[in-house]
């Protein structure tokens, strides 16, 4: 008990003397899960939107699978990733396997059909409600989904941070195409994975309590952003 | 307003879903510069008639005929307003300028027009509010402003004013008329038989998805002729 208990005052130190080692991976972890959390928005938000508005044959199929997708095991991914990635695979002469690139990829492709199934739900209802006046109006596909999105951004908000939160918190995807190199492509989960292997608890303490911190900092954002705009609501046209 | 897609020319309409006729050999003409109101107990096929004629649901059989431009072209000429107002999650003013924007009215007519929609309906007041917290009259303003910002040949209007109080019904049926004195020819359904009696120029009576009475309305509202509709006048068929 004692034990723990020094190293959590030990993880506290490093925390609040801005122990370099600890912010160098706190940094590049926050940099490679905002990556890909942008990357899978940009295509899992459309995505999402697209098969909760269009009918077309195969789209029950579709949907299955994207269901399923959200399940995605990390370590397969990072598996298909490292094939890719690695000198001999087919994307193999970008050199990005053991770098945070390689990361970024394993991570997009972990979260993007996350953040699409949960925008299909979301845009799906949206999509009830302005159905008939959208085609009333006579709007077009790509503005529908323009539209739908926009209006629709902050039950949107719930999707990207479930995102996030994935991300963030991936160890197996991130450690077989990154390597866990020091100074290089060590995050946060694998720094955790590692230290605690080796029983140097204070900086595995240190780095979850961060981890945590983020992540309540982040939902905590976004709750009050979007309660603050759902109160005026009104957008420019 | 010279006319581009009227008369509209509805030619034996029908319309299956789930294994039944909703609807069934429907023909009537819509002249421009008319208020037909179409009216009938519950499920007799009005909303339906209005959809299909608004180009929202496909027709089973027979046809819709606008003059000139067909399809999401002669959409273009249209709008609706529905029993429930469609609004987006933005403010009463964005809700214009969208629709506009879409109708490809320019970045510079836009607020002119935007301005005068709300003004001529009563609501400049609340431009920036969010057309979700405007009460239940107000919204079915709005819709009308924005329908009526798109200067359409036709507006089809849903049971405008069911679920409205006295007052909010008035001011929409207002709307209605000033929308119609500038030139838009008015398709709408209605339960309300004082509503019929105040904006109605022809009736068409609908019951159990067939057409089964037609004429002027005060003549139809004065002596109907089918047992349907003497039923329907008499509160007997709901």
């Amino acid at each position: 008990m004692a034990e723990i208990a020094d190293a959590f005052a030990a993880a506290l130190r490093l925390i609040v003397g801005l122990d370099a080692e600890l912010a160098q991976i706190i940094g590049l972890s926050i940099r490679v899960s905002l990556t890909a959390v942008v990357l899978a928005a940009i295509v899992g938000l459309p995505a999402g939107a697209a098969l909760a508005v269009f009918r077309f044959p195969g789209r029950r199929g579709v949907v299955v699978l994207l269901n399923a997708l959200m399940g995605l095991p990390p370590v397969v991914v990072g598996l298909a990733v490292y094939l890719l990635l690695s000198r001999s695979g087919p994307i193999g002469f970008l050199g990005w396997l053991f770098t945070p690139a390689a990361m970024v990829v394993a991570q997009t492709i972990l979260i993007a059909p996350l953040i699409a199934a949960v925008a299909r739900q979301s845009m799906a209802e949206l999509w009830a409600e302005y159905a008939d006046e959208l085609r009333s109006l006579g709007v077009g596909p790509a503005r529908t989904i323009a539209t739908l999105l926009w209006d629709g951004r902050f039950g949107l908000l719930t999707a990207i941070l479930a995102g996030f939160g994935r991300a963030s918190a991936e160890v197996g995807a991130v450690i077989m195409v990154g390597g866990n190199i020091a100074h290089v492509t060590r995050t946060m989960t694998t720094a955790i994975a590692l230290e605690t292997a080796k029983g140097e608890l204070a900086l595995a303490l240190g780095l979850g309590i961060v981890l945590l911190a983020i992540s309540i900092g982040v939902n905590a954002a976004a709750y009050l952003v979007g309660e603050a705009t759902r109160a005026s609501e009104a957008s420019p046209a | 307003m010279s006319p581009a897609i009227l008369p509209l020319k509805v030619e034996g309409l029908g319309f299956r879903a789930g294994g039944q006729v909703l609807l069934r050999g429907i023909s009537f003409e819509v002249p421009p510069g008319r208020r037909l109101v179409l009216m009938g107990p519950n499920g007799a096929g009005k909303s339906l008639t209005l959809r299909l004629c608004h180009g929202l649901e496909r027709p089973s059989e027979g046809r819709v005929a606008w003059q000139g431009p067909r399809g999401a072209e002669a959409r273009l000429h249209q709008a609706m307003v529905f029993q429930r107002p469609i609004l987006l999650r933005r403010s009463a003013a964005a809700n214009i300028a969208y629709a506009l924007d879409v109708r490809g009215v320019n970045g510079t007519e836009r607020p002119r027009r935007v301005k005068l929609a709300l003004d001529q309906i009563g609501l400049a007041a609340l431009a920036d509010r969010p057309a979700r917290v405007l009460s239940g009259g107000e919204r079915q303003l709005l819709a009308l402003a924005r329908a009526a910002a798109l200067k359409p040949e036709v507006l089809f209007l849903d049971e405008p004013t069911a679920s409205l109080a006295p007052a909010a019904a008035k001011r929409v049926e207002a709307a209605i008329a000033d929308i119609h004195a500038a030139g838009t020819t008015i398709v709408m359904t209605t339960h309300d038989l004082g509503q019929a009696r105040r904006l109605a120029d022809d009736i068409l009576f609908l019951h159990e998805g067939r057409l089964v009475e037609r004429g002027a309305a005060l003549t139809f509202l004065a002596a109907p002729k089918s047992p349907e509709a003497q039923a329907y006048m008499n509160g007997d068929l709901l």
